[in-house]
């Protein structure tokens, strides 16, 4: 699928910043275009003299839902999640477009898949998450979402809820010791109840390639794991 | 467009200096080198590697890791650009130029545009006149040391005045071809072309 997209404004609705780590913005977009779960937007902010900086940001919410999600994780210094922590209020505008990432990193039920993500790449996989719920068919998505702490992982109390199988690398949850997510759990998962045909991985460089060796190992077939990569480089 | 409210931007004082090799939109990500990939990074053998040009050619030539070093060696020193806004600056690969396999192979009139293929499938596509001219090259060393798997060894095509998604991973195939056709990241809403200084990122671009 080919799409065409050009820069348009977004007014922002809504900001939370429950922690300081994470803020959730909630845009309304002119002209939207529907996005397919897993795809994401440019954010672009421009300065009086033009100056410009523009990130990636996948959405969060359903295309169903009328405004769109996106879940900013602050990086120490960084230019663009800085503003959007420090500084971003209701009512101001962005220049947003989108959504973008073609049909690669998408899921709306076309296959049974399992999907991994690791901080804040658990965001694209929120989106597949609700979209699941909504057109009943939670029973063909499992994920996997990885965090160093319940308060690190964005989403982690929907995530929890929606029954998906949460690892935490630095804290105990309930009876699980922390770690990261063992290869048995990953292939139960994967083989049950019946054998997932794709996979999608997202986060960083470093957990990407632990994410897909694991999943290899649990019996995914390599052609059938879709990455993306972002966050801090590697 | 708008301006954004209270935003005056943290990287430019960075750039200052180096503007003019920083195309529009992009910054300088320093000495780190960000890896983007589509999909598993495959581990590959050199011994049970090689590469192939075919398609609108006289006649299809495929090289050994070995015999691809036989060949008259190159290097590029300059700057990278990926579409994800990160730019790197002062970066030597050495590898062969195109235009060595291109000639070997002998294209035929009718080509116009090639299409590299990965050994995971990846594909991305050039008019040919993006890859000849000293301007594109096969490599298997940055900054002097192999290629790393995660960036594409043990060969990668290295198109520096492109976009680095033009740059394909892990390749073992350049089809000449007579039209143009979109590869992966092309069919999936990126640019046709990717010129950074021209900021051609999306379809719909200039
Ligand atoms: C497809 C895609 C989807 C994404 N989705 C999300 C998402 O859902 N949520 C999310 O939070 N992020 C997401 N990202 C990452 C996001 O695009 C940004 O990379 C991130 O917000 C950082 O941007 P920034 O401007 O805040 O930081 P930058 O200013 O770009 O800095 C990044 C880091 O590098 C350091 N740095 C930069 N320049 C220098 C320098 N000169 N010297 C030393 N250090 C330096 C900064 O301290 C900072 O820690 C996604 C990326 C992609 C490609």
């Amino acid at each position: 699928m080919a799409t065409s997209t050009s820069w348009s404004t977004a007014t922002v609705a809504e900001v939370d910043r429950p922690d300081g780590r994470l803020a959730r913005v909630r845009l309304d977009v002119a002209d939207r275009v529907a996005h397919r779960p897993g795809q994401h937007y440019v954010v672009r902010l421009r300065a009086p003299d033009d100056y410009t900086a523009q990130r990636s940001y996948s959405i969060a919410s359903d295309p169903a839902d009328p405004l769109v999600e996106l879940m900013v994780e602050r990086l120490p210094d960084g230019e663009v999640s800085g503003h959007l922590h420090d500084v971003l209020e209701p009512g101001d505008q962005l220049e947003v477009r989108g959504p973008l990432g073609g049909d690669w990193f998408t899921w709306a039920g076309e296959t049974t898949a399992v999907a991994v993500g690791g901080g804040s790449g658990i965001v694209p996989i929120v989106s597949m998450l609700r979209y699941a719920a909504r057109t009943g068919q939670a029973d063909r998505l499992r994920v996997i979402a990885v965090g160093r702490s319940l308060d690190e992982l964005p989403y982690a109390e929907e995530l929890l809820a929606a029954g998906a199988f949460v690892a935490l690398t630095r804290e105990n949850l309930g009876s699980r010791v922390a770690a990261p997510p063992y290869p048995e759990e990953v292939r139960d998962l994967v083989d049950l109840p019946t054998p997932a045909e794709r996979a999608y991985v997202c986060g960083s460089v470093g957990f990407a390639s632990f994410a897909t060796r694991v999943l290899g190992e649990a019996g995914m077939r390599v052609s059938e794991i879709r990455v993306e990569q972002f966050g801090a480089s590697g | 467009m708008p301006v954004t409210r209270g935003f005056t931007g943290k990287r430019r004082g960075e750039a200052a200096g180096r503007s003019d090799r920083l195309p529009p939109g992009q910054y300088d990500v320093g000495r780190e080198w960000p890896t983007l990939t589509a999909e598993a990074t495959p581990h590959l053998d050199p011994e049970h590697w090689s590469i192939t040009v075919d398609g609108l050619v006289e006649k299809p030539v495929t090289w050994s890791w070995r015999e691809l070093h036989a060949l008259p060696g190159d290097a590029y020193f300059g700057d990278i650009h990926c579409v994800t806004t990160w730019s790197r600056f002062d970066v030597t690969f050495a590898g062969v130029s195109v235009d060595v396999l291109l000639e070997a192979a002998g294209p035929l009139p009718e080509a116009a545009y090639v299409m590299a293929h990965s050994t995971t499938g990846y594909t991305t596509n050039l008019p040919i006149a993006d890859l000849t001219g000293g301007k594109a090259w096969v490599v298997w060393e940055a900054d002097g040391k192999p290629l790393s798997d995660e960036h594409g060894g043990p060969v990668r095509l290295l198109v520096p005045h492109l976009y680095f998604w033009k740059s394909a991973k892990w390749v073992t195939r350049l089809e000449l071809m007579a039209r143009d056709r979109p590869g992966f990241w092309e069919q999936n809403g990126y640019h046709d072309r990717g010129d950074p200084w021209l900021e051609q990122r999306y379809q719909g671009d200039p």
